[in-house]
């Protein structure tokens, strides 16, 4: 049994064909390059690491619940917090996730069931990829070319319209792809038992590829809550919360915690620098929660 | 033909029945609107390039096709051009693409060629597309603060001893190319490797096989069957990871330096496009607005043409290889 399980004539190579000798070129060379794309492999690891480190380390010593709470600090001032930036940020993707999830959804059911064919549906494919490849500083420049200029102020919801111009493709193409891998069986018993087309949408497709839409909507709802540059000149940054005298203020500057990373991280003062850590800490962690959301619903998909 | 079962069957209402007249108006209306979504989309699209050549058009008749060969930008004087921003996108961005993409298909053949038991492969795979969660704005943070600092003794030596080379030739005071385009390369690597390794794992085992029977080393069989067999993949990955890195933002808003100038030294700060919008834009005045959108319009195009060149080189290629079988 021992003899069977140690494969002793491969190792000694002297009767074998069957060596392996790192004194044969070939056999060099092709060990070499193994070592070196494993260690390209770790090292592209390293900067991952490095991040989610230096987030732990830097703006975990800073958290605290009076960040959840406090507005965000002047240049001397000590302490402060960003409460103001996270509900600026949920508010704003609440606005693009309103636009972009009908909007896209019903663009994707005519990509999907009505038409998948036509000239029409080949266009807006083909804008829908576009849009995909559009730079994010881009989506900024629409919305402030149609919403801020014409309503004559930074806003939410021009905030709001920049991120779901980004989050729309995204949306859209993610639900057809989802709702053409229902199986065309169940589409065909539905009509067979004399539903109309929208019938066999809203009670079968539509529910079938829920799933596999949840998962393209929440990677699409990660992203745009991780956009800086369309934000930066749309909604630009407050330092007040985003309810004044009890009211609502949505027509007036907010704030999102990208963007006050961003500014912070250009200050000269520590205590401005630590929030932005902070500030970044929160950010990934939301962007992560809703990114492994998206994977769980993905996963019950099979 | 009549069994028992269908008598008792047709005995019960069905529940199959003819749609009624309201169901007939709710279907047209329904597909009308998810038609007149469709066409919001197009339109969107058509709405959004007219607003922003209506506001770029005055600048556009001012400076002309001067505005890409000029290098001066001053708003006192009401110069404009965008020459080091087009340098400067084109060469950060292939920086980080012979960078972002070595690194991404070397890590793509790592993980699908069976070096690794599969799942230590699948933990790798899982920490590579993290690095695409993280928002740009945390790198740009992160390279301020981490990147920069660590780099800086490493510059200063090949500025010592390789300052002869014009890569080398300035030294690296704070933000500048190169931590850009590290960061960019960083970006840029999790859709790199995806698409390779969808790429390399959609290559027929049996190629593979084959290759290993006629006594093939195991790097044989990946540089002369696999990549070759991949290249497709590979390229397109490629031509993505590009568009990516011509239209990222804020990574290089807050590293590159903001300088305006024409320079192939690696350590020199420079400008992108990307990174002019976001900071003249917050606190731009009518002219100067004119003239970014203007700026905003050949990024764009850039961006667009590569897509667009990608996409087309693609799809010969594809063409070709479905040909060919």
């Amino acid at each position: 049994m021992r003899q069977v399980a140690v494969p002793s004539g491969v190792q000694e190579g002297e009767q074998s064909q069957l060596q392996h000798s790192l004194r044969d070129r070939r056999a060099l060379i092709s060990t070499l390059l193994s070592i070196l794309t494993g260690a390209m492999t770790v090292i592209a690891c390293v900067p991952l690491f490095s991040v989610l480190l230096m987030l732990l380390w830097r703006g975990g010593v800073k958290l605290s619940w009076h960040l959840f709470a406090e507005l965000p600090p002047t240049a001397f001032e000590e302490g402060g917090g960003f409460g103001n930036a996270i509900v600026g940020t949920l508010v704003m993707v609440g606005i693009a996730a309103l636009l972009s999830i009908p909007f896209g959804i019903l663009a994707a059911v005519f990509l999907a069931e009505f038409d998948p064919e036509s000239k029409t549906a080949a266009a807006v494919r083909f804008c829908a990829k576009t849009l995909t490849g559009l730079p994010s500083i881009l989506a900024g420049v629409f919305a402030y070319a149609t919403v801020v200029l014409l309503t004559g102020t930074y806003s939410a919801p021009a905030g709001g319209v920049a991120l779901a111009l980004l989050m729309l493709p995204t949306v859209m193409l993610t639900a057809e792809e989802a709702m053409k891998m229902v199986p065309a069986r169940m589409k065909e018993a539905a009509i067979g038992m004399g539903c109309t087309r929208s019938q066999m949408v809203w009670r079968v497709v539509l529910p079938t590829a829920l799933p596999g839409m949840l998962t393209g909507v929440m990677l699409a709802v990660a992203r745009a809550s991780g956009e800086t540059a369309p934000l930066l000149f749309t909604a630009l940054f407050s330092n007040f919360w985003i309810v004044q005298d009890g009211a609502p203020a949505l027509m007036a500057p907010t704030a999102s915690l990208a963007v006050l990373i961003y500014n912070f991280s250009g200050m000269p003062f520590e205590n401005q620098i630590e929030l932005a850590w902070a500030a970044a800490l929160v950010l990934v962690l939301l962007v992560l929660a809703i990114n492994i959301l998206g994977q769980v619903f993905s996963r019950r998909r099979v | 033909m009549k069994s028992p079962t269908f008598a008792s069957e047709s005995t019960r209402p069905s529940i199959s029945q003819p749609p009624s007249a309201l169901d007939t108006f709710l279907d047209r209306s329904f597909r009308g609107l998810t038609y007149a979504f469709a066409w919001f989309t197009i339109l969107l699209m058509v709405y959004l390039l007219w607003r922003v050549g209506r506001q770029a058009t005055p600048a556009i008749q001012k400076y002309g096709l001067h505005f890409l060969t000029s290098t001066t930008w001053d708003v006192n004087k009401g110069q404009f051009g965008v020459l080091p921003e087009i340098w400067g996108t084109l060469y950060s961005s292939l920086l980080a693409l012979i960078l972002g993409g070595l690194f991404g298909v070397a890590i793509a053949i790592f993980l699908t060629q069976d070096f690794l038991p599969p799942k230590l492969e699948l933990v790798f795979k899982n920490i590579v597309e993290l690095l695409a969660a993280i928002p740009s704005v945390v790198y740009g943070l992160w390279g301020l603060f981490v990147l920069i600092p660590a780099i800086r003794p490493i510059a200063a030596w090949f500025h010592d001893y390789l300052g002869w080379l014009p890569f080398f030739r300035t030294t690296l005071s704070g933000p500048g190319l190169l931590p850009a385009a590290l960061v960019l390369a960083i970006m840029i690597l999790p859709t790199v490797s995806a698409i390779s390794r969808d790429a390399l794992s959609a290559v027929s085992p049996r190629i593979r096989e084959a290759a290993y029977g006629m006594g093939a080393t195991r790097w044989e069989v990946i540089l002369r069957v696999l990549l070759p067999t991949a290249s497709t993949g590979i390229f397109g990955s490629l031509v993505l990871g590009f568009g990516r890195a011509l239209g990222e933002t804020m990574a290089l808003a807050m590293l590159v330096g903001n300088s305006n100038q024409l320079s192939i030294s690696l350590f020199s700060p420079a400008n992108t496009l990307a990174a002019l919008l976001a900071l003249n834009f917050p606190e731009a005045n009518k002219t100067q607005e004119g003239v970014l959108m203007y700026a905003a319009i050949v990024l764009m195009a850039i961006t667009l043409l590569v897509n667009i060149c990608g996409a087309a080189v693609l799809r010969r290629a594809t063409a070709n290889v479905t040909g060919r079988r």
